[in-house]
């Protein structure tokens, strides 16, 4: 093939390529970052400068300057995978040691013959969490609180990984009728997430509890709780506004779901 | 003259095994969120299913087609064997390892993240490590098609570099940059966060990252049906190629403008200032001068061989197109379904008109109908075209050809017409199941029904499909004749220096890159504060 020498690249379509390309990138950005953010009537911006730091993303300052303060104490708790680190045979021995004054409610080996919480193969975070928001206040009770006043961040550590340590219960039953619609399914249209989605069943979100097995009683009281504003010290109102929607047969639901499991 | 043949089918099957595999999961999980089935008891395992679907339709498919067409386009357009088969095997054996090395944690419920990796979701870092070696495995195609047109060029200096390779190398350069923005968000955010190295992780930049390959990556999976049309079709129908620099343009013109725009997918991010999002939205409309180049392009060049076959009129001559033949029925079904998915794209580009849609089940529409119709239809083509050439047997059933491209073009319209419809509804997208008995969701579900129709007439062509290629390896030995590309009504004798090399158009691809992503991706590094802790998927109880 006798092919004539190509045009250079530095030829016509080297520089109109460009000079198109640079002509609509600065029209876009012109348009984009001044024109249309102060063409509004009411536009919220302080002159061009303003639109244009505003319309490249920079984070300001609020103009909102009186941040809304909690009429309440709320959860300092900050609920992450790391938030406790994998514990020591140590740090379960001193909790074993420590749970001794729980016997008296929690049972000799984390199992509750009263209607509170069974402990034995709690979550260690969802022990830590409840602790801490006991002795902060964000949670009240009236043996809780005094129980968990003098505690140290180290004995509620141990305390989470003694607990967490035992084994749950076995199953006591086998599971024949299915579950019901609140624990698999939620309630969709009324914004409520399945209970199986983060305490077990489904999944496991990190910072909830394990409720299989525990009282209907406790669990029944609990829902009642959060649905009242009583308890409050579920972190971002997770659990109130579940409860909030859910409806007195739906509680019962789920309360005899999970005490009949395992 | 094909050398590797065998090099080429392993790429072909392994895609069209996969494809199979995943549109089985597409149709499952279009029954189980309608109303024909109870709420499934699982909604992980509805994730895990759109996971395994997404993965595979969005990386592991169309990347394999991509390759085996590229190697094909290289040995057949340049005339001469291919240069790095070793290394070609590796990519095979990255993708292929990479494919089951991301599916199996996937399978086993340890990453129901879905396909976009949706961070602070974390899933088991296998899956990440997976996705990443099938891109490394992409790249060394992207390297190999680059070696072969550089080694051709060397050799003929100064000819114009044909126009199927040209367009494949186009394709090659746009997927090597556009995978880089995914591959830094796997290799410095996720992989690190799903070993356990990081706790924390910016979601909102690494969001970014992942729309800088988001967009482009569509392109991508674009470019082989563009050739498909440039190269194949004319031929395929008894016309010529309308004109052969405006289809180099259009390549060279989707390698600038298909990279800067992947924010206009972050229209509902806070972390991204509007006025990128403005920008990357007039970048986006952009795409359509190539998209509408190419469609005068065939349509012309369809009409020469519709006007050489006795065609008469101003539209007369469409009667006289060869109707009967698949790579006819194959574009004509590609362009209806490109309008009206194209048509759908000029709303969610839309920075406003976006938000009447953002998150419904519109956009899936969209997608499925630009990807897996448009586009994936021109893979059938692309098969059915070359399968003969690499097999050395005969595809004899081409009546059986026809009812599967008719039911694939049938069944996606009636998959995604619906879905455009209940996303105008209000339909959420990504959602395990609906309560349908609320007045407000009422209304959606004859609709959804008409989708779940639509998946089986899905199933139905793509075991069509896979019966053809299968039955193309079965049917009595043949000597096909040579293959050969079309051919341009003016076969280029010299072509401008800009349309044979890539220097111009990728240097303003990275340009745009920096204009359009530099500030965003500059600012969110920057700040220390925009990190939130990890979420992760499949975790132990």
């Amino acid at each position: 093939m006798s092919a004539q020498p190509p045009e250079p690249p530095s030829g016509r379509w080297f520089a109109t390529s460009i000079a198109v390309t640079l002509v609509i990138a600065c029209a876009s950005f012109v348009a984009g970052f001044a024109w249309l953010p102060t063409a509004e009537r009411d536009s919220p911006f302080r002159g061009v400068w303003d639109a244009i730091c505003s319309s490249a993303g920079l984070v300001r300052r609020s103009s909102i300057t009186d941040v809304v303060k909690s009429s309440y104490q709320t959860s300092a708790v900050v609920v992450s995978p790391e938030m406790l680190p994998a514990p020591t045979a140590e740090s379960v021995g001193r909790g074993g040691t420590l749970a001794s004054r729980c016997t008296m409610c929690h049972g000799a080996r984390g199992v509750s013959d009263a209607n509170t919480p069974n402990l034995s193969g709690q979550y260690a975070p969802a022990i830590y969490k409840q602790l801490r928001d006991f002795k902060s206040g964000a949670r009240a009770n009236a043996i809780m609180s005094p129980q968990a006043r003098d505690l140290s961040d180290q004995d509620m550590r141990d305390l989470a990984a003694y607990y967490a340590y035992l084994p749950r219960l076995r199953a006591h039953r086998a599971r024949t009728e299915p579950a019901p619609a609140i624990v698999i399914h939620g309630a969709p249209m009324r914004n409520i997430a399945p209970c199986a989605a983060c305490h077990g069943t489904i999944g496991y979100k990190i910072g909830t509890e394990w409720l299989e097995g525990e009282s209907p009683v406790y669990l029944r009281a609990q829902l009642e709780a959060f649905a009242s504003g009583e308890r409050r010290n579920d972190i971002s109102e997770q659990m109130r506004n579940v409860a909030r929607g859910m409806t007195p047969t739906e509680i019962e639901d789920a309360a005899a779901y999970y005490a009949g499991n395992p | 003259m094909l050398n590797h043949k065998r090099l080429v089918l392993a790429h072909f099957w392994l895609a069209f095994g996969s494809f199979g595999l995943a549109l089985l999961l597409g149709a499952w999980q279009m029954w189980v969120r309608s109303p024909l089935h109870p709420w499934i008891n699982d909604p992980e395992h509805y994730y895990r299913s759109v996971t395994a679907h997404g993965t595979t339709m969005a990386y592991v498919f169309p990347t394999l087609v991509a390759m085996a067409f590229g190697y094909a386009v290289s040995e057949l357009s340049l005339g001469r064997p291919l240069i790095g088969v070793k290394w070609a095997w590796a990519g095979w054996i990255l993708v292929a390892v990479g494919t089951v090395t991301a599916l199996v944690p996937v399978s086993l419920g340890l990453a129901s993240v879905l396909y976009t990796f949706y961070p602070p979701m974390i899933g088991n870092p296998l899956y990440y490590i997976g996705v990443v070696l099938v891109v490394v495995g992409s790249w060394i195609w992207v390297a190999l098609m680059v070696v072969n047109v550089q080694a051709w060029k060397r050799a003929n200096p100064g000819a114009p570099v044909p126009l199927p390779m040209y367009a494949s190398v186009a394709g090659s350069l746009l997927w090597g940059w556009t995978a880089v923005g995914a591959a830094l968000e796997l290799v410095f955010q996720l992989v690190p966060a799903s070993l356990g190295l990081a706790h924390t992780i910016d979601a909102g930049l690494a969001r970014v990252f992942f729309s800088w390959t988001l967009h482009a990556i569509v392109y991508f999976w674009l470019i082989p049906a563009y050739i498909a049309y440039y190269t194949i079709v004319p031929r395929a129908v008894g016309g010529r190629l309308f004109s052969d620099s405006m289809a180099r343009l259009a390549f060279a013109l989707f390698l600038v403008v298909a990279m800067p725009i992947g924010i206009h997918h972050l229209f509902g991010d806070p972390e991204v200032g509007a006025g990128f999002k403005f920008v990357h939205s007039v970048f986006t409309a952009l795409v359509s001068i190539p998209t509408f180049l190419t469609v005068f392009t065939i349509t012309a060049s369809v009409e020469i061989a519709a006007r050489l076959r006795g065609g008469r009129g101003a539209l007369g001559w469409l009667k006289a197109l060869p109707w009967r033949n698949p790579i006819m029925l194959a574009v004509a079904f590609s362009f209806v379904m490109l309008g009206f998915g194209g048509a759908g794209g000029l709303i969610n580009m839309s920075y406003q008109l976006d938000q009447s849609i953002h998150n419904t089940q519109w956009v899936t529409g969209h997608f499925h109908l630009i990807f897996a119709g448009a586009i994936v239809i021109m893979y059938f083509a692309i098969a059915y075209d070359l399968w003969p050439h690499l097999t050395g047997r005969a595809l004899a059933d081409i009546g059986l050809i026809r009812a599967q491209l008719w039911s694939w073009f049938i069944g996606m319209i009636v998959l995604t017409f619906p879905w455009h419809w209940v996303g105008i509804l209000g339909m959420p997208r990504r959602m395990a199941f609906y309560d349908y008995s609320n007045p407000g969701l009422a209304p959606d579900a004859l609709p959804v029904v008409a989708s779940v129709i639509g998946g089986a007439i899905l199933v139905v062509s793509g075991a069509l499909f896979i019966t053809v290629l299968i039955r193309g390896h079965l049917a009595p030995r043949v000597e096909p004749p040579p293959y050969r590309f079309s051919v341009a009504v003016h076969p280029p004798r010299t072509v401008p220096a800009a349309l044979n090399g890539y220097g111009l158009w990728v240097g303003l691809m990275l340009a745009l890159t920096l204009i359009n992503y530099g500030f965003p991706i500059f600012h969110l590094m920057a700040r220390s504060d925009t990190s939130v802790p990890l979420v992760h998927i499949g975790a132990s109880r």
